[in-house]
């Protein structure tokens, strides 16, 4: 589907404007689809010494153009890494504190940025099962987090159904006082816009507005009141060479369609 | 409140973990056995660990052998559960999976084989955080009870689960999680090559899978080759599983099909998107379809391979050999 723009699906915008978030010299650990191929585009792009991490039991990570993995715990996913090792030690690097970054897609995501991806519905009686958690729970307890998803009200809900991958639970210092000593949510990528969370009551914030996107449109595509940051900034577009670089990774659209 | 105090009988006591352990025949002999054959070790009701994770290293033909034999009542446990977890709820072989995730893979979106058998009740899904399971098939490794992990707090996947204790840690005051040890009644695991005693060697991602073996009280190896002990003796660093904790051995060609299997084959994806559109669409009468043509119609294993053709097993293979490539 392509965006507002017509220049490029919402999917390759998501991709690009999360790749942003990330910065030279870190430790991420991706999972797969978007956030696999954002690492990539920002390791090939702007940040030579990004070490990507995969569940499968993959450090140092380089994709190859055009040889996307179907799941992070495939070979593909190991072609000159670094290391490969057991998915539990990889899994540990995250409670150690190894990891600078956690990056994940989601399906619901809440004002406090908890995301569900087990049950849509009562989860006594689920209208669906959803897939699970898979690693989402281990690296959004243990990490700095970045989440890349679609925007839409459904997903975009007061309060998730069912916390699996845990943001700031009930806001302030509700997830500290649950046990979560480290980590939690930093940002938020959507094709509509870039949010962050307030430092106090840790509810999500917007900090910039994707291009051709209002307050209004955003609300109006959001369950919940949406704060503003008082530096409310509006997103750079992709640019050439960013699309071009998706492409070449991405050329049947396997994650980007 | 989360319950300070564990359930009993969540995992075996220190004794009786010990106990099943004297009771297998550890000696170094020849385990080789039949597809068939292996199959008999494993009785209705077992609690079967499952190696690999998604569509890679899965024991296809052993699970494949498994549901032919009739087996019911499993309860299968693995690190990430992929179209192995909708054959094994179909045919009935199995009525509880316990994973971090279940579905097809992430390229199909929600398995509605999965969806059918857990929101209609027929079957049960346990969901830990990946971390968790692997720290259970640690615990269960390890011949101790628990282990403690820092994630699944204050999540719902953590409040539905009732196995899990939550505990002030008794050296720095701060909240912990103690999953149980998991010691599957029987292993499966497919490996690259191993000898006939079942000196094992994994190439590539290795996932839970020696946790696992040394966890279980039974493993049945299904492998690419069969080897000398003198080729296994000749890089000793590769060997992953020891023989002592392997009790069968079968050689199966292909044996992950149409999944992945490390330096082999890389996942046969046509035969994958025909099952997926397949069971996707009708998840009852297609996925009876797909069993009675794929898993229950074939004489053997090869025959199973033929019908997924040789132009897409080749294709694979020559994938799958290309991570050797500089």
């Amino acid at each position: 589907m392509l965006s507002r723009a017509h220049e490029h699906t919402a999917a390759e915008l998501l991709t690009i404007l999360s790749a942003r978030q990330l910065s030279d010299g870190q430790t991420v650990f991706a999972g797969v689809g978007i956030p696999l191929l954002a690492a990539t585009l920002a390791q090939r792009l702007r940040c030579p010494g990004l070490t990507i991490l995969f569940e499968g039991g993959v450090i140092g990570a380089f994709i190859e153009p055009g040889k996307l993995p179907p799941s992070t715990n495939d070979q593909r996913c190991t072609k000159r890494a670094n290391m490969v090792l057991g998915s539990a030690e990889v899994l540990l690097l995250l409670q150690r504190g190894y990891v600078d970054v956690g990056f994940m897609g989601g399906a619901q995501i809440d004002q406090y940025g908890n995301l569900n991806s087990s049950f849509i519905g009562d989860p006594a009686h689920p209208k669906t099962r959803l897939p699970g958690t898979g690693g989402g729970n281990d690296i959004a307890s243990l990490a700095q987090m970045i989440v890349a998803m679609k925007h839409e009200k459904r997903r975009f809900v007061e309060r998730v159904d069912f916390i699996t991958s845990p943001g700031f639970l009930e806001g302030g210092e509700s997830r500290r006082a649950s046990g979560l000593l480290a980590g939690g949510m930093f940002r938020v990528v959507t094709d509509l816009a870039v949010f962050g969370f307030d430092q106090d009551n840790k509810r999500m914030q917007v900090i910039s507005l994707n291009p051709g996107v209002s307050r209004e449109q955003l609300q109006e595509n959001t369950g919940f009141s949406l704060q503003f940051s008082e530096h409310l900034g509006v997103t750079e577009p992709p640019t050439d060479q960013e699309l071009k670089v998706v492409r070449e990774f991405d050329p049947q659209q396997l994650y980007t369609a | 409140m989360p319950e300070t105090k564990a359930a009993p009988g969540v995992v075996p006591t220190y004794l009786e973990l010990r106990e099943e352990l004297l009771r297998r025949d550890r000696s170094l002999r020849d385990k080789v056995v039949s597809l068939e054959e292996a199959a008999s070790f494993v009785r209705d009701g077992d609690s079967v660990g499952i190696g690999g994770s998604t569509m890679s290293r899965t024991p296809m033909g052993m699970i494949w052998a498994l549901i032919r034999a009739g087996r019911k009542g499993l309860t299968c446990s693995r690190s990430i559960v992929s179209s192995d977890g909708d054959l094994l709820l179909a045919s009935g072989a199995c009525d509880r999976i316990v994973t971090s995730w279940f579905s097809q893979g992430i390229l199909w979106g929600v398995s509605k084989v999965m969806r059918h058998h857990v929101e209609t009740g027929k079957a049960k899904f346990d969901e830990w955080s990946h971390m968790a399971m692997g720290m259970r098939f640690r615990a269960g490794a390890m011949g101790v009870p628990f282990l403690p992990i820092r994630s699944m707090l204050g999540s719902d996947v953590r409040r539905q689960r009732p196995e899990p204790v939550e505990i002030d840690c008794p050296f720095t005051g701060e909240k912990i999680l103690l999953v149980p040890a998991l010691n599957p009644d029987v292993a499966l695991i497919h490996v690259q090559r191993c000898d006939a005693y079942g000196n094992a060697q994994i190439d590539g991602l290795q996932f839970m899978d020696v946790d696992l073996a040394i966890a279980a009280n039974k493993v049945i190896l299904t492998t690419e080759r069969i080897v000398s002990n003198d080729q296994i003796r000749r890089a000793p660093d590769q060997t992953k599983i020891p023989f002592f904790a392997v009790d069968a051995v079968v050689e199966l060609p292909f044996g992950c099909a149409p999944h992945e299997c490390y330096g082999i084959n890389e996942p046969m994806i046509r035969h994958m998107e025909y099952y997926v559109g397949l069971v996707n669409k009708e998840p009852v009468t297609g996925m009876q379809h797909y069993l009675d043509k794929f898993v229950y119609g074939p004489k053997s294993w090869s025959d199973f391979l033929a019908l997924i053709g040789m132009d897409e097993l080749l294709e694979a293979a020559r994938a799958g050999q290309s991570i050797y490539d500089a």
